[in-house]
């Protein structure tokens, strides 16, 4: 909590606005830095401007805004559940998703009634294992974190039985959506703005989220309303993990280890983490879509699978590191 | 600063009668003691007095309004409670530990300031803890946790101190130190109301003594009142020699028991 904050913040951003120049240059057609720099002044050829600005930059941008939100969603989980084992989907929301969209697969439909079917199942799922925790008394983090493993593994079991009677046809984009797929991420705008927003309300409440960490009662004597903080941080963090889910599948792992590897390097400050695993994580998501296209190009790897590749040996590395 | 009144307080301890009510004041400048055997409801009477947990009847008064209609951050910036069991959640370090207990004076854009850090640091080093600031709680040993705990609410600066056994964990001497501490705190104008399982640090530094029953029963009063043998045996259900040692009396349990 002494350190500055600003400074890993900057950090983060200009590597961030690197990741992302890196991924609109990288493709199939190369596109320099300077030819890069005119496009985003309004200049360059039409196919230039097509290819940048229509086909890649909503993508890397979507895989940004994706990863934010699944990085500050999981590090509100770990404070909420005061689990470091926390993630976006423990408490079985993206199964929730999953099911919403391999149904609506099955059905034959696509686009955005996919997306419209997954946030629907993630919301349910977290109605649904709220609802169930909550019981008739008071809920506990073990128990939320218990009814949300076993609701989890419910849906598992739903999402291999509607594999198993699926046409073949349809599961390969099935099999992507499940390791999650930013080429299905349309307009990025609504995730851009749901992280700038999250950000804004959750570092005020950084301090208390810090307080929160120690326990509820350390909490509660420290003058935090701690059940109507838990309620905020719980809904806060299912929003963002809906809307990361409804834009790119269900992606693995960032929402793990991002907020780990950044406590590892910069401590436990809250108003720091928070802001910082939206960064990272935007730009973590952002270099592993980039790594999806090109590393088997023309063909795409599903993002979810180079997040995991990238993202274990990291953070086992930094673990075996740490004190 | 406010005394601490309860009106016909029962503690909620469930399956347990009511017992007698509690009308306690708890005013500044006083060093109250609780005695009671395990499982009396010494810690859930503190958990209570600081508005973690609803009483069964009665109420808990911070000057003339009632405890549960204060908020929270208001409550904290008067009642500090250090807790028997430490709950752990994330590993923070020393100094950040006991920076937390600027969280009730600070509003939620502003950053702890040179002066909270100063205060951290001058309160650990009161605590005698001043050179663990770097390391990680959960790396250091019972008694330093202990003392950490108390520099955190002395960090935080109530002017009335909950505390559930200070003493756990210390070695002889820091239990003294920590003693001379509350002692002082008192004289300076504050409030301390302390659980206790050491009878002699309570008739050596308390001038209130309450005796919480496992029945529900309970008795209290200044400390020369209240620490007379036979209701501290029935207390423990142990029968004590008395000896006066150093101006005070000193309980010595004696080896046959209570038949």
């Amino acid at each position: 909590m002494t350190r500055s904050v600003s400074r890993p913040l900057w950090l983060l951003a200009l590597a961030g606005l690197a990741a992302i120049g890196l991924s609109v240059s990288v493709g199939s057609v190369g596109v320099g830095l300077s030819d890069l720099l005119a496009v985003l002044a309004g200049q360059g050829t039409d196919l230039q401007q097509t290819l940048i600005l229509d086909l890649r930059l909503p993508r890397t941008l979507a895989a940004f805004a994706t990863g934010g939100l699944l990085a500050v969603a999981g590090a509100l989980m770990q404070v909420l559940l005061r689990n470091p084992l926390a993630d976006p989907y423990v408490l079985g929301l993206s199964g929730g998703a999953a099911v919403g969209a391999l149904l609506a697969m099955l059905a034959g439909v696509g686009g955005m009634l996919v997306s419209g079917s997954a946030f629907a199942g993630a919301l349910l799922a977290t109605f649904l294992v709220f609802g169930l925790a909550h019981g008739t008394g008071s809920w506990t983090p073990s128990r939320l974190l218990l009814t949300g493993v076993v609701v989890a593994a419910g849906w598992g079991a739903i999402i291999t039985l509607i594999l198993a009677v699926s046409p073949a046809q349809r599961l390969p984009g099935m099999l992507y959506w499940l390791m999650g797929d930013v080429s299905y991420a349309r307009s990025p705008a609504p995730a851009l703005l749901l992280l700038l927003g999250a950000c804004f309300l959750v570092v005020p409440l950084g301090r208390s989220l810090n307080v929160l960490a120690r326990g509820p009662l350390q909490a509660a004597v420290l003058g935090v309303s701690v059940r109507p903080l838990e309620w905020l941080v719980y809904i806060v963090a299912s929003l963002l993990t809906a809307t990361a889910v409804t834009t790119a599948g269900s992606i693995g792992f960032v929402g793990l280890v991002v907020p780990h590897m950044l406590r590892l390097v910069f401590g436990n400050d809250q108003r720091l983490i928070l802001p910082a695993c939206a960064l990272a994580g935007g730009t973590l998501l952002v270099l592993a879509d980039t790594l999806a296209r090109v590393v088997i190009a023309p063909e795409q790897l599903p993002v979810g699978v180079i997040t995991a590749l990238l993202g274990v040996p990291t953070f086992l590395y930094l673990l075996y590191r740490s004190r | 600063m406010r005394a601490l009144h309860t009106r016909e307080l029962v503690i909620d301890i469930p399956d347990r009668a009511d017992g007698s009510p509690l009308g306690l004041t708890v005013a500044p400048g006083q060093m109250w003691g609780v005695l009671g055997p395990n499982g009396a409801g010494k810690t859930t009477l503190l958990h209570t007095l600081a508005g973690l947990r609803p009483p069964r009847h009665g109420q808990v008064y911070l000057g003339d309004q009632p405890l549960a209609d204060l908020r929270r951050r208001l409550v904290s910036q008067q009642l500090g409670l250090v807790f028997q069991e430490r709950q752990d959640g994330f590993p923070a370090t020393v100094l950040e530990t006991a920076l937390i207990g600027r969280h009730p004076w600070l509003s939620p854009w502003q950053m702890e300031s040179g002066e909270d850090l100063a205060s951290a640091r001058a309160a650990l080093e009161q605590l005698d803890v001043g050179h663990l600031a770097d390391r990680l709680v959960n790396t250091l040993s019972g008694g330093e946790r202990q003392r950490v705990a108390i520099a955190t609410v002395l960090t935080q600066n109530p002017s009335l101190w909950l505390l559930d056994e200070p003493t756990n964990h210390l070695d002889l001497h820091h239990q003294v130190a920590v003693m001379q501490l509350l002692k002082s705190l008192a004289s300076a104008g504050r409030a301390v109301f302390m659980c206790l399982h050491d009878l002699n640090l309570a008739a050596r530094w308390c001038d209130h003594i309450l005796l919480l029953y496992p029945s529900g029963d309970a008795c209290w009063g200044p400390a020369d009142h209240m620490l007379v043998p036979e209701a501290l045996e029935s207390l423990y259900g142990q029968k004590l020699i008395t000896v006066e040692a150093d101006g005070a009396p000193v309980f010595v349990p004696a080896r046959s028991g209570m038949d």
